[in-house]
């Protein structure tokens, strides 16, 4: 299995809605809690596992607000795990998910200059890494009634802009949402191979632009000189 | 890349001493007269013990988990920093031995070993720190050969002026081979860094357009997503304005290459003994630069329209 999330930038609103319920569910999840520095002060600081960006694309009148949620990728070639001195940080081979275990972390920061996506950040209280867990205290929740066992963010998000599943499975929702709308890695030069992909916009007609009748050129011409 | 204090102390006190006492070890063992005298020995030997222990220990604080500093010897096999932590504690015992050795006048075999095994494993250990920052992709600055090469140069450099420094001060006068062997090696030095500066300076690698994905248009951040900083702004945001690291550069270049150089020309004792503090202090600002000057690619989904 090779687990991750499709993120579709045609869709997503950029609301935060994603990385609030991360939050929430996370900070009193297995990398719990999620501590933040002078939370309600001038200059708030805290870990969080996923933030969202956003772009402007091409020049107007063509340009297009993108907004880009941005969690672990949980690379194929993932050198934040290699890098790790202690061992803390691991990726699971049976569902390619990165973790990074608590007990073990010395907070030497070496997996956060190593991963290329800002998935990683210490926890200023803890001193560990903490960093996306694919909610794996949900996805294999057998408590939970079977279509909520999914990631918080993917659940909450309100455009379903947010797809989880088995990137090894052809025929699972994110293998053809890859396919069909030809999703893709950022940074794929760096060769860490990332797992989450993301669908690009869809191709609208740009915005018309509007086209004065040879009439009303000539008489705002006319109006123009007789005013001086 | 944010700057640590600790970091700088280590990387340059550690990497004089590995250099200081690999030197000593090469001029020690074959035969060269001025380092016969047990007392230079122990003198440089000791120097380079304290240097190299005092930089390993402020290493340690800059983990904000210490307790956990211990596992840091378990991934060998993948780590960089885990093989920097193992090299240089294998060093303990075969640095004792051989300054133990020359302490009680021994000779033969015992020391010959121990002193080599010493050199070695000094200058692996600088290897390893080098290639914890040469093995990360994301940092272009860093990502290259010139890195260890660096590392290397500039370690041996500022052992070679210690050297002489002790040399002198304990020995009497300068030997005439430790005094050429310094001055080469400040010029390699400086050759290796200015090399550095003209390779970093050439744009390459990622860019905003293939962070995001959007090849073949241009873009713009809007907006980053949080009001005020996070741990990524604080640990890869770091920007100095240009013109100020162009002044430190030249500041650099001088204090820790020229001075010495021409300090090391006089062989006289005291002068010597600026010279060292010189190279310390210029190297502490050269690898200040290394970190200031290199930019990681997370900045380009903050806004960076190249590293
Ligand atoms: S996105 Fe970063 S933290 Fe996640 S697996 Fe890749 S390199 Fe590691
Ligand atoms: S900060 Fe923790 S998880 Fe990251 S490399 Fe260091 S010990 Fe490993
Ligand atoms: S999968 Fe879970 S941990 Fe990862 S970003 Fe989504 S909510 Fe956060």
């Amino acid at each position: 299995m090779k687990l991750g999330l499709v993120v579709d930038l045609d869709t997503c609103v950029g609301c935060h809605g994603c990385a609030t319920a991360c939050k929430q569910w996370n900070t009193s999840g297995t990398i719990g809690p999620l501590s933040d520095k002078d939370p309600y002060g001038r200059d708030p600081n805290g870990a969080w596992l996923n933030r969202i960006r956003t772009y402007e694309v091409d020049d107007s009148p063509n340009s297009k607000t993108v907004n880009m949620p941005m969690s672990c990728m949980h690379c194929d070639d993932a050198a934040c795990v290699t890098v790790c001195p202690t061992g803390a940080s691991y990726k699971r081979s049976e569902d390619g998910i990165v973790l990074v275990d608590q007990d073990k972390c010395m907070g030497c920061n070496l997996c956060s200059w190593a991963c290329p996506y800002g998935a990683r950040e210490l926890d200023p209280d803890a001193g560990t890494m903490k960093k996306c867990t694919l909610c794996v205290d949900r996805i294999y929740d057998e408590s939970l009634p079977e279509d909520e066992r999914k990631p918080a963010c993917v659940l909450t998000c309100p455009t379903k802009s947010r797809v989880f599943g088995d990137f090894d499975d052809p025929n699972s929702e994110v293998s053809q949402l890859v396919r069909d709308r030809a999703g893709k890695q950022l940074m794929p030069e760096l060769g860490y191979n990332p797992v989450n992909t993301y669908l690009p916009p869809r191709n609208k007609p740009v915005v018309e632009q509007y086209q004065p009748s040879l009439k009303a050129t000539v008489k705002g011409w006319v109006n123009k000189v007789i005013s001086r | 890349m944010h700057p640590a204090f600790s970091v700088l102390v280590f990387t340059v006190m550690s990497g004089a001493g590995y250099g200081l006492i690999t030197l000593m070890v090469i001029g020690h063992l074959s035969g060269l007269s001025q380092l016969q005298d047990s007392s230079v020995l122990l003198s440089a030997g000791i120097l380079s013990f304290v240097m190299i222990s005092g930089g390993l220990l402020s290493s340690t604080l800059h983990l904000a988990n210490p307790k956990n500093a211990w596992r840091a010897f378990s991934r060998f096999k993948t780590s960089w920093l885990s093989r920097e932590a193992v090299f240089a504690i294998l060093l303990y015992p075969f640095m004792l031995i051989y300054l133990g050795a020359i302490w009680m006048d021994m000779t033969g075999a015992v020391v010959s070993v121990a002193g080599i095994l010493t050199a070695v494993f000094a200058m692996v250990t600088l290897f390893c720190t080098s290639m914890i920052y040469a093995s990360l992709k994301t940092i272009r600055q860093w990502n290259s050969s010139l890195t260890p090469v660096n590392y290397i140069a500039l370690g041996l450099m500022s052992g070679a002026v210690l050297l002489a420094a002790v040399q002198s001060v304990v020995g009497g006068d300068l030997a005439g081979v430790l005094q050429q062997l310094a001055l080469a090696l400040v010029v390699l030095g400086a050759v290796c860094k200015v090399i550095y500066f003209f390779w970093i300076g050439k744009p390459a690698g990622s860019t905003i357009n293939t962070a995001t994905g959007f090849t073949q248009a241009s873009v713009r951040l809007l907006d980053q997503g949080h009001t005020s900083n996070s741990f990524l702004n604080d640990e890869f945001g770091y920007t100095v304005e240009a013109n100020k690291l162009v002044r430190l550069r030249l500041l650099m270049l001088g204090v820790a290459f020229v001075v010495p150089f021409l300090l090391l020309l006089s062989a006289s004792s005291a002068l010597l003994v600026i010279a060292a503090a010189s190279t310390i202090a210029g190297l502490l600002v050269e690898r200040w630069l290394f970190f200031a000057e290199a930019r990681h690619v997370v900045r380009l989904f903050h806004g960076d329209q190249r590293v």
